[in-house]
């Protein structure tokens, strides 16, 4: 099925929705809503995930994270908290940071997706995944491939001179510091406590002006 | 979460008329506030109109001097332009004081000024909540409101707005434009655009069912010192239990509003006068009838500090 047909099916499956239902909008002003719908709905979704284009049918509730996760093995990204609390989803989406559990799959449709595994793989790593291996920037793991893809954007965020919450002047370029790396950083969580090796590893590549 | 519907759409007039032919849609764009609230079913659309392909994602000077600012724009994008830096840094200031690097980058400037309050009683579905379920109660009153309202509550609901950037923009005077089904637009001054609890804490806008916001327009610049100051639990990425954003003019003169406190970005003009008599003179125009729990009432004096140091920094 192709993206146009699924869209069809949905437009129709609308129709037929809404003349099932009552009056009484909750869009804008929030009201008791109408009933929800009880049948799951699907729709095609093609991702480029890593470079390699995948093409997907999906239930619309499908979040970036569980379609990376679970219909295309890719695990790097992990589910922590599930609601954009800890940052262990992190991917790079068209070159941005996001949260992919806080992000349908189906909104993502045609966009490139870079996950850590992306980003390096062993025997060819990123300079921000081997950083990070040097620096001892983790103990268990679980949050590290949210870590290394949010660095990566970090570093970059820093370089197109986007302000932060400790910038001195917001009109200036922003200065690499570990406070702007820590307070850039801190959307992802990590429970072992491994920070202080984190900006180590960051501070490396950024001042490498390699990554 | 709730089985619903998709469909993406490219103009504004479309998404209205979709919104119109579906009750129970709501419009997505970034996603960050409505994909967490539905998966807990405290939000349960049967339709999503996905209005990322609209073209409100610029940032346009207007004839009067002032920006107008894509429904769309990211917050990341907006806190970086470098009009917005340069000539409206209070807003640049509390969008980066706000939520973390990956949620700027998603989040947008439509959907942070209707993004829903972080009441832990309005996220415990097992809990009265009048905003979640209208009718049954407030948990909140009874239970622990450190982080609640204090000025403009109601007893049916103390919940708090968390936006740090509609505080910005309520300071900066500035107006939501919006359009409907039939193509019609309105301008609604931000002072306008968020509500007061009372008896309908589940309506939290003047926005009518399916209009959508298009464009936030900014007056031209006012000049002046601009300082964002956010009082939170954590030194980063944490709501605000209380924020002052202030201009300040080489004269003395200047403008306040407060976040965390109340509904609705917290601003009382006649409070401004009295800015030439210090802190505590704004603070209690401010704050005046307010009605703090106990758990709350160190923000009455928190918000007088913090202004305190404001102005100091200003001066300075």
């Amino acid at each position: 099925m192709d993206r146009d047909t699924a869209f069809e099916v949905t437009r129709r499956e609308l129709l037929a929705s809404g003349a099932a239902t009552v009056a009484g909008g909750s869009l804008g002003i929030a009201q008791a809503q109408p009933a929800p719908r009880s049948a799951p709905v699907s729709a095609a979704v093609t991702l480029k995930v890593n470079g390699q284009e995948r093409r997907l049918d999906l239930d619309t509730r499908t979040t970036l994270l569980d379609a990376l996760r679970e219909h295309l093995h890719v695990t790097g990204p992990k589910k922590g908290c599930d609601h954009g609390q800890c940052g262990a989803c992190t991917v790079l989406v068209e070159g941005r940071r996001i949260n992919s559990c806080l992000t349908l799959a189906v909104m993502n449709d045609g966009r490139s997706i870079t996950t850590v595994e992306g980003l390096g793989q062993p025997g060819n790593l990123h300079l921000m995944q081997a950083a990070f291996v040097k620096h001892d920037g983790f103990q268990c793991g679980y949050c590290t491939p949210g870590q290394i893809c949010s660095a990566v954007a970090v570093v970059a965020e820093i370089r197109a001179g986007i302000p932060s919450h400790v910038s001195g002047d917001v009109a200036a370029q922003p200065q690499l510091t570990a406070a702007e790396l820590r307070e850039r950083m801190s959307g992802n969580i990590c429970r072992c406590g491994a920070y202080s090796n984190i900006i180590d590893a960051i501070t490396e590549v950024a001042e490498g002006k390699t990554a | 979460m709730k089985p619903f519907t998709y469909e993406r759409v490219r103009t504004p007039v479309e998404a209205a008329a979709a919104a119109a032919r579906s009750p129970g849609a709501k419009f997505i764009a970034g996603g960050t506030n409505l994909l967490d609230l539905m998966k807990l079913e405290i939000e349960q659309p049967s339709h999503l109109i996905d209005v990322n392909a609209l073209a409100l994602d610029k940032i346009e000077p207007t004839a009067d001097g002032g920006v107008r600012i894509g429904a769309l724009v990211r917050n990341t994008d907006l806190a970086a332009d470098a009009r917005i830096r340069s000539s409206y840094p209070l807003l640049t200031r509390a969008l980066v004081a706000g939520a973390s690097g990956q949620l700027r980058n998603a989040a947008t400037t439509a959907g942070n000024l209707l993004q829903r309050t972080r009441c832990p009683y309005f996220y415990d579905t097992n809990q009265a909540c009048n905003k979640r379920q209208p009718g049954s109660g407030c948990s909140a009153l009874q239970g622990y409101s450190r982080q609640h309202a204090v000025v403009g509550s109601s007893d049916a609901c103390i919940a708090t707005h968390p936006s740090d950037m509609a505080v910005a923009m309520r300071a900066l005077d500035a107006v939501v434009e919006t359009i409907d089904a039939a193509g019609g637009s309105r301008r609604i001054p931000i002072a306008d655009f968020h509500r007061l609890p009372g008896n309908t804490p589940q309506i939290e806008t003047s926005l009518r069912a399916g209009e959508l916001i298009t464009a936030v327009n900014l007056p031209k610049p006012v000049g002046g010192t601009q300082i964002y100051q956010k009082v939170r639990d954590r030194a980063s990425y944490a709501f605000a239990l209380i924020s002052v954003a202030a201009i300040v003019q080489r004269d003395g003169t200047g403008r306040v509003a407060l976040g965390g406190v109340a509904h609705k970005p917290w601003r009382v003009e006649a409070a401004e006068a009295e800015l030439g008599r210090g802190a505590a003179a704004v603070a209690t125009r401010l704050l005046v009838d307010s009605k703090p729990t106990p758990d709350n009432e160190f923000k009455l004096p928190l918000v007088e500090r913090t202004l305190g140091a404001v102005l100091a920094q200003a001066k300075a």
